[in-house]
């Protein structure tokens, strides 16, 4: 019997870092991250200023990306555009591993009628694709990225919910729950003292995994217009609006499409590291 | 027993999806005492611990009739808060498998100052310093440096005396023991015994001792229970009932001890099987399996009579 060895948290980053995939990914991570923060000092400039270049110049020197239909430089507006990429998928994961991961222990651990109601509540916001749940959120709220990203995390909760309650139930049926009601502790300190603890590495591995469709979706929304509204420079806006020149100005949608590309893979590749890192059942072994 | 008894179990009936599962289970610990609850797998020993703790899952278990005194508080008519403020702090309890018993993801040391926090409202440095006393006293060397370690980096005797550590943290004044060497090596079983022995003379607690080894009962227990199919068959001084065991079951049960037998020989089994809940009859459950069996037997389900020995038998050794 292997229990979950807990990592402390250098082991776990080399551990992560193990393979070639995972190295690339972070390293790809990293210099979105930084071009993220630092964008306002990176950018040669304004992101929202027209007429800095040409309508539609190809990429130069000045203007690494080229430029866009009103003369913005593409190259400032996309690392821009990863603040609010990186942002928005962040809280949109955060509100779908919250709220989901709360509602699944929730029912798990009450058992009974509760849990009956609630696995069927979840079935039937699973049996919603969950794009058409976020358009169907956004159109209650009203367009914005905030929104979006609100719209993306309640989608995502039920799935997050389903795995979260499962494992909440085999971890419930452990000694050890028993052996803490045994100590006289109460259902509150148990959920979070007792099983919250043993459910983060799959509530990480959730995470990450999710991250990546997190960016798309919120990027399809904005696609849509139904996301960031211009003159917001974010990545899927950015690809809506250069859709009509591919043809002439390719750049307008290969430099936004590439950083989209580079992000979900990115993240995918860390994800999918960390979760055979953490996963007791791969028992550590390195693959 | 002079004392005004510290738990007093009075006629205990519980049910699992209304099967019932124990009948009319009734025993007194005195302050001090040390009572073996022994019978075979299945006979209702861990239903009553759990009873005691009201930790039975509810559905499908169900306290069905009867009263648990403890210390003069009726642990039935308790709300959840009520039991809280009793569970680990005036009775502790050992589970089984202390592979398992542990969280996986805290060090031993915050899980044995858990109930230290719980109850007595302490701090986490002053839980700290009592748990590295209390590790001391449960025969972990060094204690202090081993605080920080985790369930998973500690040996199977080691994470019993943790358990042990946990349950007596508080100092209870009954410690509950469901079979807490069953999942132990043979020569770690007897330190833990030795351990829960002495302990329970320096702290001067109570012991209910759940096991199905009857050589653990003679060696450690004051009184023994014996359970036989959810009802309590026989009680008596644990040297009384191992010199003149008066139920058959008992008898039966002591003849297909190793140590009763001479070796190489086949060890004496008890045929048959034990009858299912529903299938139970009127007279003494025990009855189909009994060699001794009167007519009256299967006819009218005998009462646990007499003092000390009780015995619930119609036709008695």
């Amino acid at each position: 019997m292997t229990t979950t060895a807990i990592l402390p948290p250098r082991r776990l980053i080399a551990r992560t870092l193990g393979t070639p995939g995972a190295v690339a990914g972070s390293v790809i991570l990293a210099i979105l991250v930084l071009g993220a923060i630092f964008a306002p000092w990176l950018s040669p400039f304004d992101p929202n200023a027209t007429r800095v270049c040409p309508r539609l110049a190809a990429p130069s020197l000045q203007n690494l990306f080229g430029c866009d239909l009103f003369g913005r430089d593409i190259f400032s507006r996309i690392l821009h555009g990863a603040r609010l990429s990186l942002a928005v998928g962040l809280l949109t994961v955060a509100i779908s591993l919250i709220a989901g991961t709360f509602l699944g222990m929730v029912i798990a651990f009450l058992g009974g009628r509760a849990d009956r109601i609630g696995v069927r509540l979840l079935d039937v916001m699973l049996g919603f694709p969950a794009i058409v749940l976020a358009i169907l959120i956004v159109a209650v709220l009203g367009v914005g990225a905030f929104n979006a990203a609100l719209a993306v995390g309640i989608s995502g909760i039920p799935r997050i919910a389903r795995v979260i309650r499962s494992a909440t139930l085999t971890l419930v049926g452990r000694e050890f729950v028993d052996s803490a009601r045994a100590v006289g502790a109460s259902q509150t300190r148990i959920l979070r003292r007792h099983l919250l603890p043993n459910l983060l590495p799959i509530v990480i591995v959730l995470g990450s995994l999710d991250l990546g469709s997190a960016i798309l979706s919120t990027a399809t929304l904005s696609f849509l217009g139904l996301g960031a509204q211009p003159p917001t420079a974010e990545w899927g806006a950015m690809l809506s609006a250069g859709r009509e020149f591919m043809r002439y100005a390719p750049w307008t949608m290969i430099f936004p499409g590439l950083a989209l590309f580079l992000a979900v893979m990115s993240v995918n590749l860390v994800g999918d590291r960390l979760s055979h890192v953490l996963d007791p059942r791969a028992s550590g072994s390195d693959g | 027993m002079a004392d005004a008894p510290l738990l007093s179990v009075e006629h205990l009936d519980v049910t699992m999806r209304g099967i019932p599962v124990l009948e009319d289970v009734s025993f007194q610990i005195a302050p001090g005492e040390t009572l073996g609850l022994v019978g075979e797998s299945g006979c209702g020993k861990s239903v009553t611990a759990l009873s005691i703790m009201r930790l039975l899952p509810n559905p499908p278990g169900k306290i069905a009739g009867g009263r648990i005194l403890f210390d003069g508080i009726d642990m039935t008519a308790l709300d959840a808060a009520g039991l809280r403020a009793i569970r680990g702090d005036r009775i502790g309890m050992i589970f089984q498998e202390p592979m398992t018993s542990l969280n996986p993801v805290y060090t031993i040391g915050d899980q044995i100052g858990e109930s230290l926090i719980v109850h007595r409202g302490m701090s986490g440095s002053a839980a700290k310093a009592e748990t590295a006393k209390l590790l001391d006293l449960v025969g972990i060397p060094s204690a202090r440096n081993q605080l920080g370690r985790y369930p998973h980096e500690m040996s199977g005797g080691q994470r019993q005396r943790v358990m042990i550590a946990i349950a007596l943290a508080c100092r209870p004044k009954l410690l509950i023991a469901d079979e807490p060497t069953t999942a132990l090596d043979v020569t770690v079983q007897a330190q833990i015994l030795d351990l829960i022995g002495r302990l329970r003379v320096e702290l001067g607690m109570a012991v209910l001792l759940i096991t199905h080894d009857l050589g653990v009962v003679a060696e450690f227990c004051d009184r023994v229970a014996v359970m036989y199919a959810g009802r309590i068959v026989e009680e008596a001084p644990a040297a009384e009932l191992f010199r003149r065991p008066r139920h058959r079951y008992t008898e039966a049960l002591l003849h297909t001890m190793p140590a009763a037998n001479p070796p190489g020989r086949k060890l004496p089994s008890i045929s048959g099987t034990v009858p299912a809940p529903l299938d139970r009859g009127d007279g003494c459950i025990f009855a189909p399996r009994c060699g001794f069996a009167v007519p009256r037997c299967t006819a009218e389900l005998p009462p646990l009579e007499g003092a000390p020995h009780r015995l619930r038998c119609w036709n008695p050794a």
